[in-house]
């Protein structure tokens, strides 16, 4: 389809003499599910919180409907609530419970009724499996159960997009699989989704695009099977290899 | 032994004849720390918030300048009061004000003894304040702010419903520490001759000879606030807290029953127990119930 939700054109970020990002070009389009991968350090998470503008890029523009994101008289806020992002340490808000963390962007961002907003997060924490926990905080739930939530949680502001930035690797072995499976439950139902991951699986059978980053650019940018299957650059096939044997 | 067998003939004496004296003191002190310390802390709670408001390079410039002059004045205030004693910082307001007014401004009476005692002691204690509320909001994890942010929270709205009441619970004590400080530091306030408890000892040796069972009535008197002080803030700490248990709602309306969602290895989350919360009931079992994981 051509309706293009992001557009990312010659974004670069730079740390002080640090370049993270140099002159990265895409975009994505609704229903995509994109993988990112890439080793440590080449910047895939960089670019997932430049996209939801929690780093400010230093170079380049983010359109968002063909409208740019970046810089002065743009609000923000209103346009992070429309790109959800699930982070790798859940930042669940420790202050509140379980139901509370998914009603509480609902109510005070999206200026939802209360009642609305609790029937409505409760229908995602069903959707996630995590209804029976409504009442507990943070503290008193497991890592993929924390992961769980969140997603939830950036559920109830439906967004057009989620960004999940490594949503996987701070989770113990076990409780990777009851994340990925909720996510890809969301990718069959349509939900436009930006991953980044190690998880070489999920993005194989998952995702309908995979973008290979090496050292702050897209080294190959193709669909799952070619990319992961049938890699171009010798990057990517390095990188590839090397998780092979690892 | 038998000097304290006096002692205590002493302390009694004294009380049966003095206890209005040393109640009133201790109302007026209990009355004076507790408000000066709600002052200071609403004093310190703002400073402090105005301190962390963030502003980057891209800021046009007024909103950056005026940032960073509420800033060097919040710093200097914070460094001003905390860095001179309370005692003379009594004196500068209380006859200050009417040395350079020339009386036209004056804490006149018993109210005007109460008024500027109450902002000395607020001002003061607000200058300690500013900087635990300063630390408790930037020791809360950066994660809370960005996960508010992600749902496109503005910067008040993050702090009103994650940061503050976070960072409140982390200066709890602090705010604690600050009261009892209070109780016990309000005796310099004597020189504004505000009767608090310790200015009823003062009074009381000076139309008697018995310096030392008074003061061990002080000790006491004081000793006593500060536990009571203490005790109730412990508890304020718990019920802050809330309980280390919930309850899973399988039954109602609102949840879904079960095989809605499903693990294919491992059945539903209704019967799954991860080994984390499994781990903490044990570790609980064992030692006790712990305050939780900060």
């Amino acid at each position: 389809m051509e309706d293009k939700i992001l557009e990312i054109r010659h974004l670069s970020k730079a740390f002080g003499d640090h370049q993270v990002l140099r002159d990265i070009d895409f975009s994505v389009g609704k229903g995509d599910v994109t993988s990112i991968i890439g080793a440590s350090g080449s910047g895939k998470s960089t670019l997932l919180r430049c996209i939801n503008l929690l780093e400010t890029p230093t170079g380049g523009e983010i359109l968002y409907h063909g409208q740019p994101v970046t810089g002065p008289g743009v609000n923000a806020a209103k346009y992070r609530s429309r790109v959800g992002m699930v982070f790798q340490s859940f930042n669940l808000f420790n202050n509140m419970t379980v139901l509370e963390n998914c009603v509480v962007g609902q109510v005070k961002v999206l200026k939802k009724s209360k009642a609305q907003a609790l029937e409505d997060a409760m229908g995602y924490l069903n959707q996630v499996g995590m209804a029976p926990y409504r009442n507990a905080k943070p503290r008193q739930i497991s890592g993929g159960q924390k992961q769980r939530v969140a997603i939830a949680r950036a559920l109830a502001m439906e967004p057009e997009v989620l960004l999940f930035d490594e949503p996987t690797s701070a989770l113990d072995p076990e409780m990777v699989g009851e994340v990925l499976d909720v996510m890809k439950a969301l990718a069959r139902q349509g939900m436009t989704m930006l991953v980044v991951t190690h998880e070489m699986a999920f993005a194989r059978d998952v995702s309908t695009r995979v973008v290979f980053m090496n050292q702050g650019v897209i080294c190959e940018d193709g669909t799952a099977e070619q990319v992961l299957g049938d890699p171009r650059q010798p990057e990517t096939r390095d990188f590839l290899a090397r998780f092979r044997n690892a | 032994m038998d000097k304290f067998v006096k002692l205590i003939q002493d302390v009694e004496v004294l009380w049966s004849k003095y206890y209005p004296m040393y109640l009133n003191g201790v109302k007026n002190t209990l009355i004076l720390a507790l408000v000066a310390t709600v002052i200071g802390f609403l004093i310190g709670l703002a400073c402090g918030v105005l301190n962390t408001i963030p502003y980057t390079k891209q800021d046009p410039w007024p909103k950056r300048f005026l940032l960073k002059l509420l800033r060097g004045l919040i710093r200097v205030y914070v460094e001003v009061f905390r860095g001179t004693p309370m005692v003379l910082q009594a004196v500068f307001i209380f006859y200050g004000l009417p040395y350079f007014t020339d009386g036209a401004v004056a804490f006149r009476g018993n109210s005007g003894m109460w008024l500027a005692s109450i902002i000395i002691v607020s001002v003061n204690t607000g200058a300690y304040m500013a900087e635990s509320v300063r630390g408790g909001i930037i020791s809360v994890d950066p994660g809370q702010t960005e996960g508010a942010k992600a749902i496109g929270m503005t910067h008040v709205q993050t702090m009103l419903h994650v940061i503050l009441p976070q960072a409140l619970r982390n200066i709890l004590p602090q705010i604690g520490n600050n009261f009892i400080i209070n109780l016990k530091d309000t005796s310099v306030m004597f020189i504004i001759s505000f009767t608090e408890f310790f200015a009823a000892h003062r009074y009381i040796v000076g139309v008697n000879n018995m310096y030392f069972p008074s003061a061990t009535v002080e000790m006491i008197g004081y000793l006593t606030m500060t536990l009571a002080a203490s005790f109730l803030l412990r508890l304020a700490e718990r019920i802050m807290d809330g309980t280390d248990h919930y309850k899973l709602v399988q039954e109602d309306s609102l949840t879904m029953t079960a095989g809605t969602y499903n693990h294919p290895h491992r059945g539903t989350p209704f019967d799954e127990r991860s080994k984390e919360v499994r781990e903490r009931i044990k570790q609980e079992l064992k030692f006790g119930r712990s305050r939780g994981d900060r």
